[in-house]
């Protein structure tokens, strides 16, 4: 085990350093003058000019440029935002935990419901559940999720109703932000004060569960088309035979023997949906105004505010492989056989 | 020996009176026997005459505006006009004959990115697979750092970079698609160069371009056939969201995504403003990923069994 | 009364309307104690009239049968929770490839001890000792170490002793062997063969072996039935019917082993292939391939009728012996 954990983080690393070289050029790939583009009119000053060179390093040779960049980064300076001149970390940690607490809503819901149906449509192959939940899950696997997410707000919201258009939390509560999940923070606020933040928490769930359906949306109809392939595999191995020959009820010869051997592959889609996560939440976030890294890289682009861009996404990208890297170390403990490999 | 095999599936082996089915007629055997294939194939085949002749077909032209009638319903509802079957948007212009000129772009731009990903990825794929050591490790590392960032937000990095526009949005979705073609090409390579005729070749004097393209990669088309239907699908998604976010194709120009950017505004006023255009490039994409699942069925026989 | 009874036994496949019958008209019979041979090629239903016997079909496969009873109890109309108390308890079943059979995801121990928890309701320290003891019962050297290993640290042989550890957890009356050696080492195949041998002399249960090796069913079956295309060609005891075969299926297998054929020049071979679903001929199954057929054989079908030694399925049985042309 000690081993294969090594033998991942060789591989860990090189990619943290080919991301750095990526996000490094970013900015240095921006046609015509940079700083020109960054700042606008201000720039024309040669004065100011120069000194915005210098202070983002870019009147040196270009390897110096990137040394500095790394040795940076490895002080956790990850530069400040040329808008609010907050650090880009401090920006990233306050927002983080929105997106964090999107994503994970979005991946138990994904994970559930995709492995619900994947089950149930394999054990009933061929039967109108199973047409239906493959049918359901092509549809939601090419859904424009951000015209989704619309049509959500549209019926439910503007329509119906029934929950917020958009943001986290009703202006009218009285919540601190702690710890930066507002569930969390919601539910701490009303009891704290039951009087004045009564509902704070079912007003929390409310604002979440649209985005968190429509950030789901994808990664469920995956996981339910992987579960439901990797079940039926299974299914026709001599092994379940063998436990079914033993008398053993068919829950335990699908939950024991089957599922156990079918999660293997889904485990590693589901990690391969933190990528996908990452990528809708910029969507997801714009549509329902969510404070979180998705919008805040949007925006950040959106006023050419590249400190933000650039480091944002190396920081993003990096959380993406360490999840990889984790998924692939859980991989190999539901897997006697890798684990074992020398 | 019996004289007339009833099977109904496979043909049999026997039957070769005819000679055997052409490979062509195989394929369509295989293909039409997926009616959810056939149902995408047709409606495709819709969208791409309509992309192809849209300026005949569209009854007005995409950014023509009709000062009198903002925001009117579809046809069908209170209010419709017969002049504007689907409605029209914000600035009074016609939603149908933008969907069909839209239809001309998002093609363009899907068929574009695949081409632009799909040459270099099987060419740095079978330069992969051939030289395994130094060549090959470099550009599977490089591709492991492109499959670590989330694709929709490296396409909008490089949006951010090279700025909004038809051709940047062509290359960012190329840019991002580019890895998965790298590694199926590089896989199916790998694959191939281990059987008995590669050698063959070998040993019959071919050389390394002969090799690379003559002899291995012909089999190596089936799953990249399947995979270029897949990234087709996404290309088109990539394309409306990079649209809907304000980087992809700017307005006026009549593109699916940025239809769906400004139809916020109107949910509560105008649904047909933002149901229209996210349905088209639903259904469009739905129709190609079950294309897709017919050609995998069709193609490849070996998948279809593991499926 | 048998042990087990099994009387006109159908298995088909597919749809209603254009069914495939992999198993037509099958009766057999074991009774206690008892080592029963089922021979046939591949394909010609032993494995499947197993698996519809233990319900393992799941219906994919429609059962018809006069009578399908295991110990007085009949498995036709039982519930499939009553089943599950007989199937891997009084009845167990090994497979042909022990490499497969076992779970890749639980260790060796575990997979023993399911059964003895399920059905005996063992616990704890009882639960321990009792896998302990099936592992040294089916020969497994270091059985404590390896009833932590899992089975892909195991070799095919190792992995069929936990096999037959696991089926015999639970002391069953009846233990249905399906190839058990085909899989194995021509070593390997003695041991395992010798081991479950020795198991059922010493618990007196009936032992069904399912193989396409008539050797191994000469040196150790009591009785043997011969199987072709579903049906059972031929039924006897084994120094009978290796003596005097009357089918002339039964001929053509035997003397196309070897030890069989002393004499004659070179073995004898039946020329073509088990039919398959669509091109089973309307008369008797064997008569495309038959080197005695008649005209009648090739319209009608023939049914089983006993005689003196056994019982066999052919219009024109081999009572006088011939030789093969």
């Amino acid at each position: 085990m000690f081993f294969f954990i090594l033998r991942r983080l060789g591989v860990l690393i090189p990619t943290f350093f080919g991301i750095t070289l990526i996000t490094f050029s970013l900015i240095r790939m921006i046609p015509g003058d940079p700083i020109e583009v960054m700042m606008g009119e201000r720039s024309l000053d040669p004065v100011l000019h120069a000194a915005a060179m210098k202070r983002l390093g870019l009147d040196q040779p270009l390897y110096i440029q990137y040394f500095d960049y790394i040795g940076n980064l490895f002080q956790g300076n990850l530069g400040a935002s040329l808008k609010t001149q907050q650090s880009v970390w401090s920006e990233f940690t306050t927002l983080f935990p929105a997106t964090l607490e999107l994503a994970l809503c979005a991946l138990v819901f994904a994970t559930v419901c995709g492995l619900l149906a994947g089950v149930v449509a394999a054990i009933k192959r061929g039967s109108i559940f199973d047409h239906g939940v493959m049918g359901i899950s092509l549809t939601g696997f090419s859904m424009p999720i951000f015209w989704w997410g619309l049509i959500l707000i549209m019926l439910f919201s503007v329509q119906l109703g029934w929950t917020p258009v958009s943001g986290r939390l009703d202006l009218a509560f009285d919540v601190q932000p702690d710890t930066g999940f507002m569930l969390i923070d919601a539910w701490r606020a009303e009891m704290a004060d039951p009087e004045y933040n009564a509902g704070a928490f079912k007003d929390a769930v409310m604002h979440l569960i649209l985005p968190a359906i429509v950030l789901g949306t994808i990664p469920l109809a995956v996981i339910a088309r992987m579960t439901r392939s990797s079940m039926l595999e299974v299914l026709r191995e001599d092994y379940v035979r063998t436990a079914r020959a033993k008398g053993l009820s068919p829950a335990r010869v699908i939950f024991i023997h089957t599922l156990r051997n079918a999660l293997i592959p889904v485990l590693t889609v589901i990690g391969l949906q933190v990528g996908t996560l990452m990528g809708g939440a910029v969507l997801t976030e714009t549509i329902f105004s969510w404070p979180g890294i998705g919008k805040w890289l949007i925006d950040a682009i959106g006023r050419r505010d590249y400190p933000v861009v650039q480091n944002g996404i190396l920081i993003v990208a990096t959380l993406v492989i360490l999840t990889n890297f984790i998924v692939d170390i859980l991989y190999g403990i539901a897997n006697p056989r890798i684990r074992h490999a020398k | 020996m019996t004289s007339i095999s009833t099977a109904p599936t496979a043909a049999p082996v026997e039957d070769l009176a005819g000679g055997y089915p052409s490979p062509l007629k195989e394929f369509w055997q295989g293909f039409s026997h997926n009616k959810g294939a056939v149902a995408g194939l047709v409606f495709m085949t819709i969208v791409a005459v309509c992309a192809l002749f849209a300026p005949w077909i569209a009854p007005y032209d995409p950014i023509e505006q009709f000062r009198d009638y903002f925001l009117t319903p579809p046809a069908w509802a209170d209010g419709g006009s017969s002049r504007f079957l689907l409605g029209t948007d914000e600035l009074g212009r016609d939603i149908l004959s933008r969907l069909i000129h839209g239809a001309r772009l998002s093609l363009l731009i899907g068929l574009v990115s695949v081409v632009m990903a799909l040459v270099p990825g099987v060419v740095m794929g079978l330069l992969a697979a051939f030289f395994p050591k130094a060549l090959g490790t470099l550009i599977m590392r490089l591709m492991d750092v492109m499959m670590a960032l989330p694709s929709l937000l490296l396409a909008v990095a490089i949006m951010a970079i090279l700025g909004p526009g038809l051709v940047n949005a062509m290359i960012a979705i190329a840019v991002v698609s580019l890895p998965a073609y790298v590694r199926l090409t590089r896989a199916s390579a790998m694959t191939e160069l281990n059987r008995d005729y590669v050698t063959a070749s070998r040993v019959a004097g071919a050389g390394l371009l002969r090799l690379m393209f003559v002899t291995v990669l012909p089999n190596c088309m089936a799953p990249l056939i399947v995979h270029a239907t897949m990234s087709f699908s996404s290309a088109i998604l990539e394309i409306a969201a990079l649209g809907f976010l304000g980087l992809g194709v700017q307005p006026p120009t009549p593109e699916w995504g940025t239809m769906l950017a400004s139809a916020r505004d109107y949910m509560d006023s105008a649904w047909w403003v933002v149901t229209l255009p996210g349905l088209t490039i639903l259904v469009s994409v739905l129709s190609i990923n079950l294309m897709g699942d017919g050609l995998r069925d069709a193609l490849d026989p070996k998948m279809k069994r593991a499926a | 009364m048998s042990l087990l009874q099994i009387k006109n036994l159908s298995v088909e496949f597919g749809s209603e309307k254009n069914p495939f019958r992999a198993v037509e008209g099958l009766d057999l019979s074991v009774d206690q104690g008892e080592i029963v041979g089922i021979v046939g090629e591949s394909g010609s239903g032993k494995s499947v009239t197993m698996m519809a016997m233990m319900g393992l079909l799941e219906g994919q496969g429609r059962i018809v049968a006069d009578e399908l009873s295991f110990d007085g109890k009949n498995l036709l109309t039982i519930s499939a929770r009553e089943r599950r108390k007989i199937v891997g308890k009084d009845i167990a079943m090994i497979f042909q490839d022990p490499m497969t059979s076992l779970n890749p995801s639980y260790t060796v121990g575990y997979q023993i001890m399911e059964v003895l928890k399920v059905h005996q309701g063992l616990r704890g320290a009882a639960l321990k000792a009792r896998a302990l003891e099936l592992m040294e019962l089916v020969e497994i050297p270091a059985a404590k170490t390896r009833l932590e290993a899992y089975p892909h640290q195991l070799s095919g042989g190792m992995s069929q002793r936990v096999m037959i550890a696991v089926a015999l957890a639970c002391n069953p009356k009846l233990l249905i062997a399906d190839e058990p050696t085909t899989a194995l080492d021509v070593t390997i195949q003695a041991q395992i063969m010798d081991l479950l041998v020795n198991l059922q002399k010493e618990r007196n249960m009936a032992l069904l072996m399912i193989t396409h090796d008539l050797a191994v069913i000469a040196e150790v079956a009591h009785r043997v039935a011969v199987m072709y295309a579903g049906q059972v060609a031929e039924e006897g005891t084994v120094p009978q019917l290796f003596r005097h075969p009357v089918h002339p299926y039964t001929q053509a297998l035997l003397s196309s082993i070897p030890e069989h054929s002393k004499g004659a020049r070179r073995l004898v071979t039946l020329p073509g292939i088990v039919p398959g679903q669509y091109d089973r001929p309307s008369g008797c199954l064997l008569s495309p391939r038959c080197p005695y057929v008649q005209e009648r054989c090739r319209n009608e079908r023939p049914g089983i009728t006993a005689h003196e030694h056994g019982a066999v399925r052919c219009f024109y049985p081999l009572f006088e012996k011939k030789e093969a042309p």
